[in-house]
């Protein structure tokens, strides 16, 4: 068998779907937060814990009334995305005048909450939510073992984030909705109520979150800290890719996982670090991200 | 003249009365602290159920008939040494603890083991695995109540050796109970005839593990030897069920499994899954009847392993303080050691001399779904391990303590 560096060149295969596999849940989380960041100008922290809370919301209608994954996949990022609208309205609203830090207390802060919330109901050892009967089984790829429902995770996130940065780069409403964010009182002034579009965008992003969520629960344990794990990494990426853009951060996001599925097999210690690595060096050479543009 | 005297009399019987107060309990006050994680992958272990189990034994135990007052305080260590190695300096320097118990996570416990040792307080550990807290880092302030990996080696380890799985494959946590628990178990498989294949460390915490097990896959090892816990153990048992290892005749081996990690993963992702254990609530009359107790009180939730050792170790802490009648740490430890134990739910034992509490450990199975009558029935015992073997021979702890 041929090897590369030591390692077999069909498991170094496997290790590279795998990390595409990340990296499809990493592009999906990062483009919520892109959208937000890039049209409402915040980091929105509370981003890990509404994916945390798309996927209890998959885990209740589940367990409480029976509906099953793939409504799930429609009506977790609607409630999750309808909860976002409701913090968008009552609290974040209040505070656009203000620094970028203010948002990304309050966003925190609400995380943490909603975490301690879940916690306090739910425990920390987190629910099991078993992968759709559709989904089941696995392909036997030669090299791997391929378990169908990862491959549909790829494929669904690559629709996902590629269908997001079509109607934000392509299409009149995102092209309102970019025109919006450069200057809102012009944008009013053509008739469009820009208030309602910028908290939609937020429900959007947030549901985008919640989407990830549910696609997780079979894979992860639904648990409270789920979100809290992956949060910190998420944004790594966002900043790798540069604040605020869209395509940067859906290719960044199935990059490093890539690069961080490698690291899993050539150094597994450095695996939780390679990415702030990486961001660190990108930041050095390039402070907007690989993608972004200096503002 | 006279004034003066009657000055010097009354200065010296305060300072008396002070001086036996001294010796007797500080500040008059017993102060338990209960750390751990509060809030991460190990909060369902120990966590809030631990500070009840500690309240429990303290109830159970009566203080204010025996002319003793009892506080229980707590903390939320994060799973960081130095989280916890400041929270125990304050609570030692400032909030005047007295002893703290329970404690997961071994780098944790081995720094709070540093901290209890200078301060000369007491360590009651139940929730670290870490064989060294009674080995080579052992202290007469130290003691090590519910299991270690030593124990979880020998139990788990040479059980399945001897049924057949004889070449391993380690998923390892990257900090000292992930290492431990892996020399220990390593040590065990190679004694017993067995050959370990290769071995990964895994960052910790971590949520993916299916890089690390299709590495372990590749290795063709029979068994793959999980030298982790709480969520790490639960994720990457899920995980190797999504990629088909299980099924491809590889087997997991949990080589730190608690009830509540069972119960995360429900019965037919867990099913067959083989591991030891010190206590499970459906041992006998008295475990059941405390255990209902105590889900009456957590939210319906059962005791893990841990929370057991939290109610029997406050127990006989505060007998060994109302025995010893101080509540010098040194003292009190000592005082432990000499005293037997005996409580409901590890029934009778002894501590060594090293800190290691010894008692029978169990050899469980999970059940299948069909065979499990609900909710937390989830246990049935393939073998009980007896005390005088279930833990590390005295004289191999390289413990200075033991002379």
């Amino acid at each position: 068998m041929t090897e590369i560096f030591g390692v077999p060149t069909a498991a170094l295969f496997g290790q590279l779907l795998i990390g595409l596999i990340n990296g499809s849940f990493y592009a999906l989380l990062s483009l919520g937060l892109a959208v937000i960041f890039g049209l409402l100008n915040i980091i929105n922290f509370t981003h890990g814990a509404q994916y945390m809370m798309g996927a209890f919301v998959a885990w209740l209608l589940l367990n409480k009334l029976g509906i099953g994954y793939w409504w799930s996949l429609l009506i977790a990022p609607v409630v999750v995305g309808a909860t976002g609208v409701l913090i968008e309205r009552f609290m974040l609203k209040r505070l656009y005048q203000l620094d970028h830090l203010y948002g990304l207390l309050l966003t925190f802060g609400i995380a943490l909450i909603i975490q301690g919330l879940f916690r306090h109901e739910y425990g920390s050892s987190g629910q099991p939510y078993a992968i759709p009967p559709q989904l089941m089984g696995a392909q036997n790829l030669g090299f791997m073992f391929l378990p169908n429902y990862r491959g549909w995770v790829v494929a669904a996130s690559l629709v996902v984030c590629l269908s997001t940065w079509f109607v934000i780069e392509r299409t009149k409403l995102g092209a309102y909705l970019r025109a919006a964010t450069e200057n809102p009182t012009l944008v009013q002034g053509f008739g469009v109520n820009v208030p309602r579009m910028i908290t939609l965008t937020y429900g959007f992003g947030v549901g985008l979150a919640a989407l990830a969520g549910v696609m997780a629960a079979p894979i992860y344990q639904v648990s409270p800290q789920m979100g809290s794990d992956l949060i910190i990494v998420v944004f790594a990426v966002v900043v790798i890719g540069g604040m605020g853009s869209i395509m940067g951060a859906i290719l960044t996001g199935f990059g490093l996982g890539i690069i961080e599925g490698l690291t899993k097999v050539f150094y597994p210690e450095a695996s939780s670090t390679v990415i702030f690595v990486i961001m660190a060096i990108v930041l050095l050479i390039r402070p907007a991200g690989l993608f972004g543009t200096q503002k | 003249m006279k004034t003066t005297k009657k000055l010097l009399a009354t200065a010296a019987a305060a300072m008396l009365t002070a001086g036996v107060a001294q010796a007797q309990i500080s500040d008059g006050v017993i102060k338990i602290g209960v750390m751990n994680d509060m809030s991460g992958l190990y909060a369902d272990i120990g966590g809030p159920g631990s500070v009840l189990a500690a309240r429990m034994a303290v109830e159970d135990f009566a203080p204010e008939k025996k002319g003793m007052k009892v506080e229980v305080v707590s903390a939320d260590h994060q799973n960081k040494p130095d989280v916890g190695s400041t929270v125990a300096r304050t609570w030692y320097d400032v909030d005047k603890v007295d002893a703290i118990f329970d404690v997961p996570t071994s780098s944790v416990a081995l720094a709070i083991n540093q901290i209890t040792k200078e301060k000369g307080k007491a360590f009651i550990n139940t929730g670290a695995a870490t064989s060294d807290l009674t080995g080579k880092q052992c202290s007469p302030n130290t003691v090590h109540w519910l299991y270690d990996t030593w124990m979880l080696a020998n139990g788990t380890g040479g059980a399945i050796v001897k049924t057949g799985g004889d070449t391993w494959f380690f998923l390892t946590a990257d900090y000292a109970f992930g290492h431990a628990l892996e020399r220990d178990t390593e040590a065990v498989v190679l004694k017993n005839g067995g050959k370990v294949l290769g071995k990964v460390r895994t960052p910790f915490p971590g949520s993916d593990f299916s890089s690390f097990l299709l590495q372990a896959q590749a290795s063709k090892a029979k068994i793959i030897g999980l030298a982790n816990a709480g969520g790490d153990t639960i994720n990457s048992i899920k995980q190797a069920a999504e990629f088909g290892i299980t099924k491809g005749g590889q087997n997991l081996a949990g080589l730190l499994v608690f009830l509540p990690d069972v119960h995360g993963l429900g019965l037919a992702t867990a099913q067959g899954l083989i591991f030891t254990e010190t206590f499970y609530w459906d041992l006998n009359d008295q475990t059941r009847a405390w255990s209902k107790r105590f889900a009456e009180r957590n939210g319906g939730k059962y005791p893990s392993s841990d929370h057991a050792g939290v109610y029997a170790s406050v127990l006989h802490y505060l007998k060994a303080v109302e025995a010893g009648k101080t509540d010098d740490g040194t003292k009190v430890v000592a005082k432990m050691k000499d005293m037997p134990t005996d409580d409901p739910l590890f029934g009778k034992g002894t501590i060594r001399a090293d800190g290691r509490k010894i008692h029978p450990a169990y050899l469980f199975e999970v059940k299948k779904p069909s065979e499990s009558k609900g909710p937390y029935d989830y246990y049935k015992v393939r073998a009980t391990i007896p005390a005088d073997q279930a833990f590390r021979p005295l004289k191999d702890g390289e413990c200075p303590l033991v002379k």
